[in-house]
């Protein structure tokens, strides 16, 4: 019996706390082995079908398109739970498993309401992971993940709700959209809030430093990869995605050169890596998509392989940021050699797997004559280059010594990045038995390893290398200052403040101002008119009466008083409120 | 790291080896102009030598400079400024 491998993962998760010490982690694990056996035996189809509300929902979709991904997640998982596992907290793992569950979920959901579920399950699950660093950082890291995503979901939901009804309640499949609808531009949103479009991407680069060592490692898995799915499902084609896709793989460059924090480093690294696959489910061909595809499967290798060495060095140090370390290789020398392995292969140097993956992008950019996203893309493989390929090995391990001296990664660390680094090595030098063997549309053979392309890139490589030497020697590479640099993060994080600060002081006085002429002057002034009024009115009809009576002061005195006495208890003569009863019936008579 | 130190000597060894690098892979970019080999370039200027060399070396410079010199100044606060 084939299980759906989310809740393996999932329900797993729960049986976590039952277990200490080795028999924990082997047990963790287990989940994704015992996964990826069931991902083996997985054949294309559909599975676990169920029906709620008249809605045919689907657990379990197996195609090329969600087995690449599902592949690569188990694969993932397995590797970030070996990094962990010197973790003694349960919570941790929990949320890790919660987190790696969801990301299966969504990419095997085969109807839109199962994959909306998911979605938001990944949002709580990332949610626990910055939560449990327990710094006051990084609970409001996760107050503004949360913030960002619900609001992407609700948005997603919308979307999800309009095509639904639109469509026909039986048309519920998570197949291909198109952009021709509210409804479709509402999921497409959805879709770019967890894929980190610009403007919108700035939820990575704040919350993602903020979470463990070892959250950051799931956390670069999951969300933008499953976004990422989500676009090649539903919108590959679309021509739209060509220069969002153009725009991600820019502008985080230019940050990712004057930043200090190398996890921010990285988490920039990652809109412009994301860049690279939304550009090629841009153009939508078969070979363009693979190209995503492969680039995906790739990424999360590499890019796992760079937060875990950032993170080995955080680990032991306690430090992440350019200005407080170096010189760290002759202390680290395994995570340094793995770290450079991992720069190597986002910097797609031959015979490392971002060599693989990328090209089949830019190939496809190039021959469907998408010239200025060719160029851009050029341009934006040599930042890759400056911010992952040279300044986050440099920084780190080399550049100043900074005179720390620790210990090497704990063994369970170095196992992790060994295998992500073989994994890179793998795919870089037999992608045809190894990768491509995975890709999920057919298309024409790629040869990657032509003298051209070879030559092409080292010639990228080897320049940009020098460009960075030169620049450095001349005194004209920025300095690393303990700094930070704002993004569009500012708008809810501080501008939000202000926003607030006003409503507060203008609504606030407002408030204030109407407390204090309504509630306490109005209703004060009509509460003592209706208690003293009559006894006042009585007092001055009545004292021309006692002064032609001939009563003096003290006699007056006295009768106000009794007066206000009779009124207060409702005690009036009988003769005085007949009297009373004429007058107004007189007044009334006459006016 | 811009202040300008004197190069260490392994500095100057680092550099000198990759200005060899780049001239020797410069100077095999030089083999496509032989009909023995093709580029199967998209675009014209592909087939310059030393096209992605030069693209990369430039590009690279102006990324540098437009980050510390525009971009910086722009965006540069205080480690404190959201606190």
């Amino acid at each position: 019996m084939i299980l759906p491998p989310q809740f393996i993962f999932l329900i797993g998760a729960l049986f976590i706390p039952l277990f200490k010490g080795w028999l924990r982690t082997a047990y963790m694990l287990f989940l994704p082995v015992f996964a990826f056996f069931n991902y083996l035996k997985l054949e294309e189809g559909i599975y676990w079908t169920y029906s709620i509300l008249n809605f045919d929902l689907t657990l379990v979709r197996a195609d090329p398109t969600s087995l690449i991904f599902l592949n690569i997640f188990i694969i993932a998982t397995f590797i970030a739970v070996i990094y962990n596992s010197h973790v003694k907290g349960t919570m941790e793992q929990f949320s890790g498993f919660l987190y790696a569950g969801s990301g299966v979920g969504v990419v095997l959901a085969g109807d839109l309401i199962t994959f909306f579920i998911f979605w938001e399950l990944l949002t709580v699950g990332a949610a626990f992971l910055l939560l449990v660093r327990r710094t006051s950082k990084s609970v409001g890291a996760a107050m503004r993940y949360l913030l960002v995503h619900i609001i992407g979901g609700l948005i997603l939901f919308a979307g999800i709700v309009l095509h639904i009804t639109q469509t026909g309640s039986a048309n519920i499949a998570f197949d291909a959209i198109g952009l021709n609808s509210t409804a479709s531009y509402l999921i497409f949103l959805g879709f770019g809030v967890n894929c980190g479009w610009p403007i919108i991407h700035a939820w990575i680069t704040d919350t993602y430093p903020e979470s463990t060592v070892g959250g950051i490692v799931f956390m670069a898995t999951f969300t933008t990869k499953a976004a990422v799915y989500a676009l090649m499902r539903g919108f590959s084609g679309e021509e739209a995605l060509i220069w969002i896709g153009a725009a991600m793989a820019t502008f985080p460059i230019f940050y990712a050169v004057i930043e200090n924090d190398l996890r921010r480093v990285l988490a920039y690294s990652m809109i412009n890596q994301v860049g690279f696959m939304v550009v090629g489910i841009g153009i939508g061909t078969h070979l363009a998509m693979n190209g995503s595809a492969a680039h995906v499967y790739a990424d999360i290798l590499f890019k796992g392989l760079l937060f875990m060495s950032v993170g080995a060095v955080l680990y032991r140090t306690g430090k992440s940021k350019c200005t407080e370390l170096g010189g760290l290789f002759k202390s680290m020398p395994f995570t340094a050699v793995c770290c450079i392995i991992g720069a190597a292969s986002i910097s797609a140097v031959p015979l490392f797997s971002g060599f693989a993956t990328k090209s089949m992008i830019m190939a496809e950019a190039a021959s469907n004559h998408y010239v200025w996203v060719w160029l851009i893309l050029l341009f934006a493989s040599a930042g890759v280059v400056e911010h992952a390929g040279i300044k986050i090995p440099f920084f780190a391990f080399f550049s100043h010594d900074s005179g720390i001296k620790v210990e090497e990664a704990p063994i369970n660390m170095r196992i992790a990045m060994g295998l992500s680094a073989v994994g890179c090595l793998a795919i870089g030098i037999f992608p045809n038995q190894t990768l491509y063997t995975l890709l999920p549309f057919e298309a024409p053979t790629y040869e990657v390893f032509t003298l051209a392309h070879i030559i092409g890139q080292c010639l990228l490589l080897l320049f940009a290398c020098l460009a960075f030497a030169l620049l450095m020697l001349g005194g004209f590479y920025p300095a690393e200052m303990r700094a930070i640099n704002i993004d569009s993060d500012w708008f809810y994080r501080k501008a939000g403040k202000w926003v607030y600060q006003i409503c507060d002081r203008s609504l606030n006085s407002l408030n204030t101002a109407a407390d204090k002429l309504l509630l306490r002057g109005l209703v004060n002034s009509v509460c003592r008119f209706a208690t003293e009024g009559p006894a006042r009115i009585f007092i001055f009809l009545l004292t021309p009466y006692w002064s032609i009576k001939g009563n003096n002061a003290e006699q007056q005195e006295a009768l106000k008083n009794t007066v206000r006495l009779n009124i207060e208890k409702g005690a009036l003569p009988i003769g005085i409120t007949a009297c009373l009863s004429v007058f107004v019936l007189a007044l009334l008579f006459f006016f | 790291m811009s202040d300008s130190h004197p190069p260490s000597k392994t500095a100057k060894i680092i550099v000198g080896s990759l200005i060899v690098a780049c001239i020797v892979v410069f100077l095999l970019d030089f083999l496509f102009l032989s009909e023995n080999f093709d580029k199967h370039a998209v675009f014209e200027w592909e087939n310059w030598p030393g096209f992605y060399g030069i693209y990369s070396f430039v590009t690279f410079a102006l990324l540098v400079f437009a980050s510390k010199f525009i971009l910086r100044p722009l965006v540069k606060r205080k480690e404190e400024h959201y606190d």
